[in-house]
């Protein structure tokens, strides 16, 4: 380790200004950085609120997402082998590897194209590269179908770092948040690849091309697709593809997009987050609160067999625990003021309930309640900060 | 204003006129003026061009006209005359438009009538040609119009290419590519498109035009 000490040491002056690789500071910081700690911590940008240096951010961030990201691999096994092909005899080892080899090429694709363009604006713009798409690049795969092509990932990857952050300035500056951004950007242009009930498991869109015999009856569909289902058949009931029961929603075997499926994973994800103090537990509680309480509205009014869907179920299918504790949280894009989390996450919640009961259009909310929340969040911020000052002048008024 | 010296017809100030709005000074990406139609009618090429060319003739006539009339309008009325003038060559443009290009004038539907409405014609009049010459009022309309055409037809451009596949109605993406599993972007087809590709345009304007850059 001292060898690479002493070269980096040596080559460091090539790459100062003036150098003979001066074009070249920004990658060879970025490199430096990531193989030694810094000695510095974040200066300025979003995160001046924060004595840490955004790197252990979110290499905390990175460790919570592990359990959720390795229970999506099994899970991606679990579905094609046990579940779609009706086989028996697959080792835990063995559907983890396969749903590996699957997972894998999409978390590198969104590395390599967002971290390729975080390069380069850093060289045009003579920053330092931002550690903000450690983050992002991991949890855009997390949030894709299984089968998405690797060509769409790459496009929605590019449009996020693109228009979601360089346009309003890179790392910190940014609106919306870049994961969801991809996702809502391969939602919109390229609906096949993410929406109907084929595109959760792997294989199963070609399944008859390639010869998947595919256990009786199998659909593919994920819970909140049979809710749908159900809706637009105008059946009676809701008819649970395999017969899944909450217990089954809530560890995660089921289809979705690859990490969002396990809500205890995502929980164990959320403890590590709350206990680090890296997210923040007001978005997550008041988010579950808002899903409980419009859930439980639409369960009184119960007009439709989608209304009248338990609450406490919207909590644990779909996306609804993953955006909660991955995504609503994200400290750039969120509500920054402590009362302002609460109207935040709370709203989040609520709209997420509310579009997937009154939209069977759009079965899955959460995306959509994030991104418009996030476009809100400096909104309930502005209201929060004058409530407090004029709070404060009557205070000093009634003193004076 | 006494000098009877002829200035010559494309002096540099004249060109300056004409060229800078395709430019520096253009009204959609400076002035941000005339978006609406600019999301409405770019999902094609050919639309937005018989669009952009519609908006050329009438932001150059009424800006002659309006110049030749100038001292003759009572300022409290200014606004009624300018409209008066506009909706007459709106009205012509449209009629020409339905007697030649049919097919192209029921897709621009309302928008070739709402030309009336947008801002980059009523904003020339305003601004120069209540207060120039006609020839340069003239030159003023053709080159806003034209640069309005310009970023119309850029917007379209990546909107039919990506969207579509086609450019001016022919396929250019080849069946092959389709075959190996590429899809045509159908968020290039809904207007937000337009507007982020807008945005992008502004975008590496202000980067290359330091001086608009707003501190």
């Amino acid at each position: 380790m001292k060898g690479l000490r002493n070269y980096l040491n040596k080559i460091k002056p090539n790459f100062e200004k003036g150098g003979k690789y001066g074009k070249f500071a920004s990658t060879f910081e970025a490199f430096e950085s990531f193989l030694y700690v810094p000695n510095t911590v974040t200066k300025c940008g979003a995160h001046i609120r924060d004595a840490m240096d955004l790197k252990r951010t979110m290499t905390v961030v990175i460790v919570a997402l592990l359990p959720a990201l390795l229970f999506g691999m099994f899970n991606v096994g679990y579905q094609h082998n046990n579940v779609a092909l009706g086989l028996t005899d697959t080792t835990v080892m063995q559907n983890f590897w396969f749903g590996f080899l699957k997972v894998l090429p999409i978390i590198v694709v969104a590395y390599v194209v967002g971290l390729g363009i975080e390069f380069l604006f850093a060289e045009i713009r003579h920053e330092e590269v931002n550690e903000g798409f450690l983050v992002s690049g991991l949890l855009i795969p997390m949030i894709m179908p299984v089968d998405c092509p690797l060509w769409i990932v790459a496009v929605a990857t590019a449009f996020a770092v693109i228009v979601g952050k360089e346009m309003f300035g890179g790392t910190g500056m940014n609106i919306f948040n870049p994961a969801l951004l991809a996702r809502a950007f391969i939602f919109f242009a390229y609906p096949t690849a993410i929406s109907g009930n084929e595109v959760w498991v792997a294989g199963l869109k070609n399944a008859s091309a390639s010869g998947m015999q595919l256990v009786d009856g199998y659909s593919g569909a994920t819970p909140l697709g049979d809710a749908a289902a159900a809706m637009s058949s105008g059946a009676q009931s809701i008819d649970w593809s395999m017969s899944t029961t909450p217990i089954d929603w809530f560890y995660g075997f089921i289809p979705g997009s690859i990490g969002e499926t396990s809500t205890l994973a995502i929980l164990i994800g959320a403890f590590i987050l709350i206990w680090t103090g890296v997210g923040s537990w007001r978005i997550m509680v008041s988010c579950v609160a808002g899903g409980l309480a419009m859930g439980g509205l639409f369960n009184l009014i119960g007009a439709n067999i989608l209304m009248d869907i338990p609450a406490w179920y919207h909590l644990i299918i779909g996306g609804f625990a993953f955006g909660t504790v991955f995504m609503a949280t994200d400290p750039v894009t969120a509500a920054q003021t402590n009362r302002g989390k609460y109207i935040y996450g709370f709203l989040i919640g609520v709209f997420c309930v509310m579009t997937r009961v009154l939209n069977p259009g759009y079965p899955e909310g959460m995306m959509l309640a994030i991104l418009f929340m996030n476009a809100m969040a400096p909104l309930i911020d502005y209201y929060v900060v004058q409530g407090n000052v004029k709070r404060r002048l009557k205070r000093a008024k009634a003193n004076a | 204003m006494s000098t009877k010296e002829k200035e010559p017809l494309f002096s540099a100030k004249n060109m300056g006129t004409l060229m800078g709005p395709l430019g520096r000074n253009n009204p959609i990406l400076v002035q941000v003026l005339g978006i609406c139609s600019a999301l409405a009618v770019t999902a094609k090429m050919k639309p937005a061009f018989v669009m952009a060319l519609s908006v050329t003739v009438v932001t150059a006539f009424s800006n002659l006209l309006i110049s030749l009339m100038r001292k003759g309008i009572p300022s409290r009325i200014r606004i009624i005359v300018q409209l008066v003038v506009v909706a007459a060559l709106v009205i012509l443009v449209d009629q020409v438009l339905k007697a030649f290009v049919y097919d192209i004038s029921k897709q621009l539907s309302v928008y070739v009538g709402l030309i009336i409405t947008n801002c980059i014609i009523m904003g020339r009049l305003e601004a120069f040609a209540m207060g120039n010459r006609p020839w340069p009022s003239f030159l003023d309309g053709i080159g806003n119009g034209l640069g309005y055409g310009l970023i119309l037809l850029i917007v379209a451009f990546f909107r039919e290419l990506l969207g579509s596949g086609t450019l001016w109605g022919y396929q250019v993406i080849p069946q092959s590519l389709y075959d190996h599993g590429y899809a045509n972007n159908g968020l290039m087809i809904l207007p937000p498109m337009a507007l982020i590709i807008v945005g992008i345009i502004i975008w590496i304007h202000r980067s290359r035009n330091k001086e608009l850059q707003e501190k």
